[in-house]
């Protein structure tokens, strides 16, 4: 079984995104093992990218930052490996389509998988452009998550169906952020997946509150929380990990007592 | 391979929220493509509208100047809005409306897609909101009052580099918050498909035009057509008609900006590289990781790190050729024209009669040049001013 489908395995899983390098690449190092201490099942490594188009102002501000600050993609391989020497929860990268095939997807493929990488999300490639970049990373053993919208209607067993790993289901429609209410009828979107494939799901968009990923978790297998940690990250800066932390704990808990 | 592909170019890199959305388009799209009804509406608002067909007309005094051969400029800055950009808004704004839309949005660099989106809105009775970079909406204050006049709302992008590519990318965003009454009016040949396809047809009435005009004014094809490139619509209008007459050179021009050995420019077949963004496969001008780079011209109509997917192929195929050409050429050329022909070219359109005046020396006579003049100066004239050190107040 993949490290992934274990972090689903016996019981609902929080998943913690966090952007690379911001404010640098030591907090991020931290951060991370302080998430997965405090109950992380699976840790999104955000990649930044110059021009994110699927994010809302909070990840766009912190990929703004970690370019400043000069992170490169090979600086984020290097903290991968060394992340991987003490982490044993699953570690996907969530970046853009142009991060890697610019760097070569072969070269960059086989360098995360090198690094102790177990998939990749990338949110501008959508069912009918995976394959550029599934074939490749079948070759070096990474899972390519796939991504369900509110709008997905009759392409959602189409892309389950593909699907490997597990199955990010946006809860609503525009980019990433914190929402106050999430309105998409989320357990029919699951329904439909369940019909269609045993690749487990999780909810991401708009979640921060312990109440809205016990609420996405219970419809699913899971939630996934990015801009609400890069907040933190934003505000605490270099001192960020041991907050993050403590948010993370409060969240993973929620999701955990279901 | 996927859909919308020009060799190894173009795609759907998109947010899965969005599919849905484009494949209606498409499926729109090709339901009115084939449709003699909508086809002849277009027809009509093209005509009676936008004052088509644009005049193909003889430059005497540039070509005796020059010396070399025939210059024929395609009059694209007498359409109404003073632009090309009108053509593949009203096609775009009419499919919105067969569509069931109530709201275009769009991006825009120079204001003049805003202006022509702003347009076709009012004309239609829709509701408009245009995203501009906050560079630019300094750079074309005259157009920004244009589009509000026409009652548009223009949002500022505030982040990136404030330009042409922010805006695009803030556009994206908004269509992905909103897309159940809104299209989204793209301005140029990119993007996802069926972007590029749906524009390079609604310009290709400037190929069109073309093919015409000179065929009864010289009773033969050109030896060259000349347009400037930015995301390459215009361009692709005035090459569609003859990719298949190989006789008929295409040549493209990007803004150089302060020069191609320089950081600040804008010449992306020139610098950049293949890659993927806005939607697409295509080059780029972007760092060793995929960054996208800042761009510079004095043009904000050209200010854009990539190039349509169709111009990448037909670089890739050699078909059509690419050159740059800088700030102070098409500044010079902007003068020329206006001191030579009375005609106040915009800064865009300048570009390609800069390469214009290099080429055509170098030809016998008996050659005959197509320049798209794809706009008018009127909007350029504080910056020109301003690049010859001279401020003007209004």
């Amino acid at each position: 079984m993949s490290r992934i489908r274990n972090a689903f395995k016996d019981r609902k899983s929080f998943i913690a995104f966090i952007t690379c390098g911001d404010p640098d690449l030591e907090t991020t190092e931290e951060a991370v093992k302080e998430m997965v201490r405090q109950g992380a099942d699976l840790i999104e490594l955000g990649i930044p990218f110059s021009d994110p188009t699927a994010e809302g102002p909070v990840i766009m501000a912190a990929d703004e930052r970690a370019l400043q600050a000069g992170t490169t993609t090979d600086a984020v391989f290097e903290l991968t490996a060394r992340l991987r020497k003490t982490v044993e929860v699953p570690m996907v990268y969530m970046t853009y389509a142009n991060v890697v095939f610019s760097y070569g997807t072969e070269r960059f493929i086989a360098k995360a998988a090198e690094a102790g990488i177990d998939g990749l999300i990338l949110p501008d490639v959508p069912f009918e452009e995976r394959e550029e970049f599934a074939e490749v990373c079948r070759k070096y053993g990474l899972l390519l998550i796939s991504m369900i919208a509110p709008t997905s209607r009759d392409r959602i067993a189409l892309i389950a169906k593909e699907a490997e790993g597990f199955i990010y289901i946006v809860s609503s429609l525009g980019v990433t952020g914190v929402r106050s209410a999430i309105t998409t009828d989320i357990a029919s979107l699951v329904t439909t997946v369940r019909e269609n494939t045993d690749v487990p799901c999780a909810v991401g968009f708009g979640i921060s509150t312990p109440e809205q990923a016990k609420e996405m978790a219970a419809l699913s297998d899971g939630a996934i929380v990015g801009s609400a940690i890069v907040r933190i990250v934003a505000e605490k800066g270099k001192e960020a990990a041991i907050p993050a932390g403590e948010y993370v704990c409060e969240m993973a808990e929620a999701v955990h007592s279901l | 391979m996927s859909k919308g592909r020009f060799g190894a170019h173009g795609g759907q890199y998109i947010p899965e929220t969005l599919m849905n959305a484009v494949n209606e388009l498409e499926a729109a799209y090709e339901k009115c493509k084939n449709d003699p009804a909508f086809q002849q509406e277009l027809k009509t608002l093209f005509d009676e509208y936008a004052g088509r067909p644009s005049r193909l007309y003889y430059a005497k005094r540039m070509t005796e100047d020059l010396g070399g051969a025939k210059i024929y400029l395609k009059r694209e800055d007498l359409n109404h809005t003073g632009a090309h950009k009108i053509n593949n808004v009203l096609g775009q704004a009419l499919l919105a409306k067969k569509m069931g839309k109530t709201r275009l949005i769009a991006e825009t660099g120079a204001g003049q897609h805003g202006v022509a989106t702003a347009t076709a809105a009012a004309l239609l009775g829709m509701e408009c909101v245009v995203f501009m970079g906050r560079e630019d909406i300094e750079r074309q204050a005259l157009n920004v009052y244009k589009m509000r006049l026409l009652g548009a709302d223009v949002v500022s992008v505030n982040t990136g580099t404030g330009t042409l590519k922010d805006a695009v990318s803030q556009a994206m965003r908004e269509w992905t918050s909103r897309m159940e009454d809104t299209h989204y009016c793209l301005g140029s040949v990119m993007g996802p498909h069926p972007f590029p396809t749906i524009v390079r047809d609604f310009q290709a009435v400037i190929s069109a035009e073309i093919r015409e005009q000179i065929l009864e004014k010289e009773g033969r094809l050109p030896d060259a057509v000349i347009a400037c490139v930015g995301g390459g619509s215009n361009a692709i209008g005035s090459f569609y008609h003859f990719i298949e007459d190989p006789e008929v050179k295409l040549i493209g021009c990007e803004a150089a900006g302060r020069g191609i050995d320089t950081f600040e420019t804008a010449a992306t077949i020139n610098t950049g590289r293949i890659g993927i963004f806005h939607g697409m496969k295509s080059y780029f001008c972007q760092d060793e990781f995929g960054q996208i780079a800042p761009v510079y011209s004095i043009s904000a109509g050209l200010d854009y790190p990539g190039i349509g997917p169709e111009h990448a192929w037909l670089h890739d195929s050699g078909r059509a050729e690419y050159v740059a050409v800088t700030d102070e050429e098409a500044v010079e050329a902007f003068e020329y024209l206006s001191k030579k022909e009375g005609i106040i070219p915009a800064i865009e359109s300048a570009h390609a009669l800069a390469y214009a005046m290099k080429y055509a020396p170098t030809l016998p006579k008996d050659r005959i040049l197509v320049v798209t003049l794809s706009g008018r100066g009127d909007k350029d004239c504080v910056s020109v001013a301003r690049y010859r050190g001279e401020e003007l107040s209004e």
